[in-house]
């Protein structure tokens, strides 16, 4: 009889234990039963140890060079043996890009569906409900499962960890027992985006910039705010198609999802695939020139006005501020 | 003479007003808006536009649409070919409409095997309905090919492709041996609009009709339940900043947000 709970962790690229794989754990523990924490990569063994104070009563490790950059076809051959292994009655990842990517491979592996993006987890007995946005986050749907391991990605920051400093895990490795001919589509290459200064994904305060700003050149004025604040720079998706700002600043349901204390939405009308990246952040703040805008609907504060001036006033103002 | 099936999918239009997305909690449905025709997802026509950009280098290619829906679904099917896509093949049979999604992928690989030989599956990262980007890997797996997600860039040359990935903060390059099923990101850029000339072309061309005896698919082996369908309510007040300028109210509102400790 499948019990229990098992959790694809992630290291970052700098080597550290990602922050999703502790709201991972913390989610699991919530939902009953012992918690196993697989974490696959290479160099990750050292990390292992962590897992027990976030919630983990075992953790496998599967530690090799082949496993350095996520590619499918060694991940999901592993975490197939691993979930079949451990026989859970329900496995989580994180709506990251191993879990976007591997995390519907496993399931059709293991004959069972896995419900994406999820932001509501619920045990009922051993029926997991999981509660995920859809329609761009205009509506939520609920789904249970005909089938198990019951499988779930969940969305970035919407379970906190549940850190408990005197629990120790039991650390188990294992072999890899894939070989690079198993790769049938490598990586071959690898380029970073790197924003300057501070992440997104770490900012106190972001600012965004969408369409409203009229053109690139808008997010001079974006960056300056944004560095006033000691804040990162964001952009809609509709400014990244468009080329007026980099990709990898996209915050949005295919971009990335952020929870700073203040986000300030600067000519962003708030179409849901945007919203869907900000539904955990409490204060909202939205400047833009149509009172009509859907951003204003989930704001605290909202300015109806020219962004430009808008935007100098508060600029110069907050920099008053900062410095006096 | 490669052969290339896009999946194309049927969706409510996403550009309509936020303020008229209405649920049928009861039937667990969205409710269609009046006025506004449903369009082809995205994230799909994207797919199709990958297709053609290997069209426009390679010839010979030949472009299938595949789509699984009701009859409304022929519409994204007659888009896409007026984009240039060279053939249509409908799967419409009331006893698969529920399917979900890896019902939907099942149906849909036998269908592609059904297509065969094909080298190259094409399919958006996820529908903008649901949201759930699980199809194109699904299928991937159930004909046993290799699978490259979220592609903002994508070309085929001899027996593989070579795809661009978006990560995070930034881009991997991955090569995979042919067939394969490649999902493609709103990175890509956007598909190109069909012109008058080939709507009136498209109309001439072929759509094919599949049901699910011609699959050997009897129903929809549905995986999972749909328990709820709701909009969540939003519990946020919001304070509208006002002054006689711009400026001042962009003043006002680092005063405010000081006062609330919020910068």
């Amino acid at each position: 009889m499948a019990s229990g709970v098992l959790v694809f962790g992630e290291a970052t690229e700098d080597g550290a234990l990602a922050p999703v794989t502790g709201e991972l754990l913390g989610a699991a523990k919530s939902l009953g039963g012992p918690v196993t924490c697989a974490l696959l990569g290479a160099g990750v063994e050292g990390l292992a140890q962590q897992c027990g104070p976030l919630g983990a009563d075992k953790v496998i490790v599967v530690d090799d060079p082949l496993l350095k950059d996520y590619q499918g076809d060694a991940y999901v051959p592993i975490g197939e043996r691993i979930a079949r292994e451990t026989d859970a009655s329900v496995v989580l990842f994180g709506q990251t890009m191993v879990g976007r990517d591997m995390a519907p491979r496993l399931a059709q592996r293991l004959n069972t569906a896995v419900a994406m993006d999820c932001v509501e987890l619920t045990m009922n007995g051993d029926r997991l409900t999981a509660g995920r946005p859809c329609y761009g986050g205009s509506a939520r749907a609920r789904y249970t499962f005909n089938a198990t391991p019951q499988m779930a990605t969940v969305r970035a920051k919407v379970f906190d960890p549940q850190p408990d400093a005197s629990k120790q895990a039991e650390v188990v490795k294992q072999d890899a027992g894939v070989s690079a001919d198993a790769i049938r589509a490598k990586v071959t290459g690898r380029r970073k985006e790197a924003a300057e200064g501070i992440r997104l994904e770490d900012a106190p305060v972001v600012v965004s910039g969408g369409r409203g700003l009229g053109g690139p050149e808008g997010f001079k004025e974006i960056e300056e705010m944004a560095s006033v604040l000691g804040g990162a720079v964001g952009a809609s998706r509709a400014v990244c198609d468009l080329g007026w700002y980099p990709v990898a600043a996209q915050v949005g349901l295919t971009g990335k999802v952020v929870t700073p204390d203040v986000y300030i939405a600067v000519g962003i009308s708030g179409a849901s695939q945007h919203m869907a990246g900000i539904s955990q952040v409490k204060n909202i703040v939205a400047i833009n020139k149509d009172p009509e805008a859907n951003i204003f609907k989930s704001s605290r504060f909202a300015v109806v006005g020219d962004w430009k001036e808008v935007v100098a006033g508060f600029t110069e103002k907050a920099r008053e501020l900062k410095t006096g | 003479m490669p052969h290339i099936v896009c999946c194309v999918k049927q969706v409510p239009d996403p550009e309509a007003p936020a303020s008229q997305f209405k649920v049928d909690e009861a039937a667990r449905k969205v409710l269609p808006i009046p006025g506004i025709q449903p369009v082809p997802s995205q994230f799909d026509t994207i797919g199709v536009e990958a297709a053609l950009r290997i069209k426009d280098k390679i010839a010979d290619t030949t472009i299938t649409i595949l789509t699984l829906g009701p009859d409304s679904f022929r519409d994204a099917i007659k888009h896409c070919l007026a984009m240039g896509a060279d053939e249509g093949v409908h799967i419409n049979d009331p006893a698969l409409n529920d399917a979900d999604h890896w019902a939907a992928a099942e149906i849909l690989a036998a269908a592609i095997k059904s297509l065969q030989p094909v080298d190259l599956v094409i399919c958006g990262r996820q529908a903008v309905d649901w949201d759930m980007g699980i199809v194109g890997s699904t299928i991937a797996e159930i004909m046993d090919m290799p699978v490259v997600t979220i592609a903002k860039e994508l070309q085929m040359d001899g027996g593989k492709v070579t795809v661009e990935r978006v990560l995070l903060d930034g881009f991997e390059t991955v090569e995979s041996p042919t067939p394969c099923v490649v999902t493609v990101s709103n990175e890509l850029g956007e598909p190109r609009y069909p012109q008058l000339r080939q709507i009136m072309q498209a109309a001439k061309k072929e759509v094919k009709t599949l049901t699910g005896a011609d699959l050997g698919i009897a129903e929809a082996r549905n995986r999972v339940n749909l328990e709820a369908l709701f909009v969540p309510e939003s519990k946020v007040e919001t304070e509208f900043i006002e002054a006689d300028s711009g400026k001042e109210a962009g003043e006002k509102l680092a005063l405010r947000l000081r006062e609330e400790k919020l910068i």
